[in-house]
């Protein structure tokens, strides 16, 4: 059953597979032929019976057939390709198609942490057509207590539907730390997916060159679960790896950082849900050490209060 | 059911209309036909035969609230217009809007230009301008008319249109009543579009939820439950997707009337009546009912067919059925016209007298899609639901081509005469005829997917002209169905089609895109050539998971519903999930003709193409 489902579904990677020049459009209906014996079978009867009949003349276009005419059953058929008649022009014509635009602040929240609470957001958002987008993306957080510190990523890109779930995206992101003493930014290519995967994940890989030439990787995935018609329970995980290791910005090479969470939503408006709930950041191999090494605690579980929120 | 189905300001419209339903602003409201109920106080031609129309914005006091619509003289709906068959219509319709505006007429064969579609029968009506349709009247029967420019349809601009045949008709009634269903919305219909585009279960207050898991695994057993829901999840799909608005945000009208507000017609005990429904919705299916009350069924689309009793009907956005029934006792009837979704209902009352009603009966349980939706079933799965389909598919080959009970020898290219695939250009492997299941044949679904603006492709697709459609499988009582649908009077044109052109019905519902064979209509899609004289047949296979109402203006669209000659004449046909069906059209109306979904978003989004009829030729040699 899950092959054929496989099968049945277009799935992402049949999409990529089968780029097939779309047979778009009827236009060239390419009528061809008429070489079935059938079709020519039923052409000669009527064409026999055609044949006394009136021609199909004097068919203006004020003269419409009514429900009565009979006409049409003594007709042969008109023999051209639809290619090659002739037809009124029109004007060209499309709807209302947008562009649309949204913008997600999934997570707005306060996350108490036993004296190392934080403000934390999380937004993206997207403007443009079904096919081509602009995404925007900005995530970070600001220390609460002690000395200021933070840090804040902002990301822009061009997106484009390359399969009926997936997003292609190419762009930049700009990051940016700061604490006493220190504030160092740097700017990486990037590019990555967003899409629906199966079972519903929303899944976000994506990979990063910094200006430096550091390569790095990041796998973001959620999955909303609704409990009732308003109560949502999104579940997160994410996951990053480096291939050098980047002590100016705190990040050793390899797997290096996993985020669980569970946020609980009340959607009061579905643009408008506060939640609570828990999230988990682990720091892993020669990151951990450097977050050790500066005081940081690499193993952190909050309790998270805020808001989702669109437009 | 437990969802919340009304917002605050909706309370205060109904319990308004309720209260004041006689008072100043609701005439206004509400149009002639509604409130007298009888058809003598309608709005017919003036002397010299001319109808007018006006547009309007149409500022309404709702609960306190000002709400401006856009209206047809004065009403929501607009005036029933009156016509009559054999005479020449004149309507000038003028446009008090700031934008540009238009009436179509739905369901009428006239000349391209009488046709109202902007840029294809002509530029639209500026503000301030008034058009003058002239056309001949060629048909009779129950029809209506509508704005074709953006969402004006959404804001109220639709009406009733009746046209008194030249000829009596075959059956007798002793007095008759329009019924427009329709949907109000009090969001403005572009930011509601905006959040489907932005989430497309924006309005679903009846998605699966852990509750419904908890319910069902008491019910079925944790592993069958956990199969079932494991599937949807999957592939993606919901299986509760059956309207993208739903009663969250629409509020259901009778003849402009919220359920609450009671919409009468009158009758005395014994007498036949005539109800011509309309479903001028924009966007919602409704199945009508009259409990106690069997209905003869006489017209589907203003076209005469062999009565049939049925004790309900689903009736498509944009269709229209005309029914007699017969009310011997003295009391009340209610009209139940529930949304196919069953989040809302449009109700009213036939009653022998004023101010009677009748109990409203509960509305059903929202039904799921199901494996032959998702285009996965076979002949003999009707009825079954997801859970037990899942169960079926256990036994299912792994391959693309085998399904049980499959015989691959039966297997063979079939398409019918000169049938080509969509797209046409012989690239695509054409359909292929699968040996049936019991009922009818299935068709395996060729290689191409439609691109990234369609998400499903009906692996399987059939007929499914004899279903009466989902949630109303186990319905206890006749409910109609496409196959009842039979002309009287054999067609006019019985040459075989000399062409075949197949279109699938393609959407994305994440990004909320519609189209026809995976393309969105824009500006550069090429038309749908048709030959002036030829009769083709078109082909519609869904791959979505939605039904959608498809209509082509212009010229009848004879539904191969098995009745051969007696197959039925429609403007408006509904193709289910997973269907495939054809239809016979004589391509008899020269012109540039609009063609697409009836859901308005979903032509909106890009469910919609252009038919280019070629200009006649007059000699003989045909070129």
């Amino acid at each position: 059953m899950n092959q054929l489902a496989i099968n049945i579904f277009t799935n992402t990677t049949m999409k990529l597979n089968l780029i097939l020049p779309l047979a778009l459009s009827l236009t060239g209906v390419a009528f061809a032929q008429d070489t079935t014996p059938v079709a020519a079978h039923e052409n000669s009867t009527t064409n026999k019976v055609a044949a006394e009949a009136d021609p199909h003349a004097g068919h203006s276009a004020m003269n419409m057939p009514g429900q009565t005419k009979p006409e049409h059953g003594m007709m042969s058929q008109p023999t051209i390709n639809p290619d090659e008649a002739e037809y009124e022009p029109y004007k060209p014509m499309s709807f209302d198609v947008g562009p649309f635009g949204l913008l997600l602040v999934d997570q707005l929240e306060y996350r108490l942490n036993d004296g190392d609470d934080l403000f934390r957001w999380d937004a993206e958002g997207w403007y443009g057509g079904d096919i081509n987008r602009f995404w925007f993306k900005t995530e970070g957080e600001q220390a609460l207590q002690g000395p200021s510190a933070g840090r804040a990523e902002i990301h822009g890109y061009y997106g484009r539907l390359i399969a009926p779930f997936w997003d292609a995206q190419i762009g930049v992101r700009y990051d940016q730390l700061w604490e006493p003493g220190s504030d160092p930014s740097r700017f990486f290519g990037a590019i990555g997916l967003q899409g629906f995967a199966p079972y519903r994940f929303e899944v976000t890989p994506a990979l990063f060159i910094s200006e430096d030439g550091d390569v790095s990787a990041r796998l973001t995935a959620t999955k909303d679960y609704r409990i009732t018609q308003r109560l949502v329970a999104q579940g997160r995980f994410e996951t990053e790896i480096a291939a050098q290791d980047v002590p100016k910005f705190g990040v050793g090479d390899g797997f290096n950082y996993v985020e669980l969470g569970l946020r609980l939503r009340y959607e009061i408006r579905r643009e408008f849900a506060p939640y609570i709930g828990v999230n988990w950041e682990r720091k892993l191999g020669e990151t951990e050490t450097m977050a050790r090494q500066s005081g940081e605690d690499p193993n952190v579980l909050s309790f998270v209060a805020g808001l989702r929120i669109w437009f | 059911m437990t969802h919340i189905r009304q917002t605050h300001t909706r309370r205060q419209f109904l319990r308004s209309t309720t209260a004041l339903g006689m008072a100043a602003y609701a005439h206004q409201l509400l149009p002639a036909y509604a409130l007298e109920a009888g058809y003598d106080s309608v709005a017919k031609p003036s002397s010299s035969g001319v109808v007018e129309l006006t547009i309007a914005e149409t500022e309404i006091d709702i609960g306190g609230k000002l709400v401006t619509t856009t209206t047809i003289n004065g009403t929501l709906p607009g005036p029933l217009v009156r016509l009559k068959e054999g005479t020449e219509a004149v309507l000038r319709v003028s446009n008090r809007l700031k934008e540009d505006t238009s009436i179509h007429w739905h369901g009428l064969i006239l000349p391209f230009q009488m046709d109202g579609v902007p840029g294809l029968s002509y530029d639209g009506i500026k503000p301030g301008e008034t058009f003058e349709y002239r056309f001949p009247v060629t048909q009779n029967g129950t029809y209506w008319y509508h704005s074709h420019s953006g969402l004006q349809e959404q804001t109220g601009v639709y009406g009733p249109l009746v046209i008194e045949p030249a000829q009596p008709e075959p059956w007798a009634y002793d007095r008759e009543y329009v019924v427009v269903l329709s949907d109000w919305t009090f969001d403005n219909p572009h930011t509601l579009l905006a959040k489907l585009k932005k989430q497309a279960d924006y309005s679903n207050y009846q998605q699966r939820t852990l509750m419904e898991f908890i319910r069902d695994t008491r019910r079925d057993g944790f592993v069958p439950t956990m199969k079932d829901r494991m599937m949807w999840s999957k592939m993606r799909m919901m299986p509760t997707d059956f309207a993208d608005v739903t009663g969250h945000n629409y509020s259901y009208l009778m003849n402009g009337r919220a359920p609450e507000s009671n919409w009468t017609g009158l009758f005395k005990p014994g007498e036949k009546v005539r109800l011509r429904f309309i479903n001028a919705a924009a966007g919602t299916y409704f199945d009508v009912r009259i409990p106690g009350l069997p209905m003869t069924v006489v017209q589907a689309d203003g076209q005469n067919i062999s009565p049939v009793t049925v004790d309900e009907f689903r009736i498509a956005i944009a269709e229209t059925y005309d029914v007699i029934v017969e009310p011997k006792a003295d009391q009340a009837y209610t009209l139940f016209a529930e949304t196919m979704d069953r989040s809302g209902y449009a109700r009213g009352t036939l009653a022998p007298r004023a101010g009677m009603s009748a109990a409203i009966p509960p509305r059903r349980e929202r039904p799921l899609l199901t494996m032959k939706d998702m285009g996965m079933g076979m002949g003999d799965m009707k009825g079954m639901s997801g859970m037990e389909g899942t169960d079926g598919m256990k036994n299912m080959p792994a391959t693309d081509s085998a399904m049980p009970g499959m015989d691959h020898s039966k297997m063979s290219p079939t398409p019918p005469a000169s049938s080509q695939s969509h797209g046409g250009h012989g690239t695509q492997m054409p359909a292929m005829k699968m040996g049936g299941g019991d009922s009818s044949e299935t068709y395996k679904h060729s290689p191409d997917t439609h691109g990234p603006g369609n998400t499903t492709v009906a692996m399987v697709s059939q007929s499914r002209l004899h279903e009466p459609g989902s949630g109303l499988e186990d319905a206890k009582w006749k409910v109609l169905v496409y196959t009842d649908l039979k002309s009287p009077a054999p067609g006019v044109d019985l040459r075989p089609p000399r062409r075949e052109i197949e279109l699938h019905l393609t959407g994305n519902m994440e990004r909320y895109m519609w189209s026809f064979d995976g393309e969105q209509f824009s500006a550069g899609t090429e038309p749908i050539r048709l030959v002036h004289g030829e009769r083709v047949r078109l082909t519609f296979v869904n791959d979505t998971m939605m039904n959608h109402p498809i209509h082509l203006h212009g010229m009848w669209m004879v539904l191969d519903n098995g009745s051969g000659q007696h197959n039925p004449r429609k403007h408006t046909i509904n193709v289910k999930p997973a269907e495939r069906l054809s239809a016979d059209v004589t391509v008899d109306a020269p012109g540039n003709w609009a063609f697409h979904c009836h859901i308005l978003m979903h032509m909106e989004m890009g469910m919609f193409r252009v038919v280019a009829v070629s200009k006649p030729v007059t000699d003989k040699n045909g070129s």
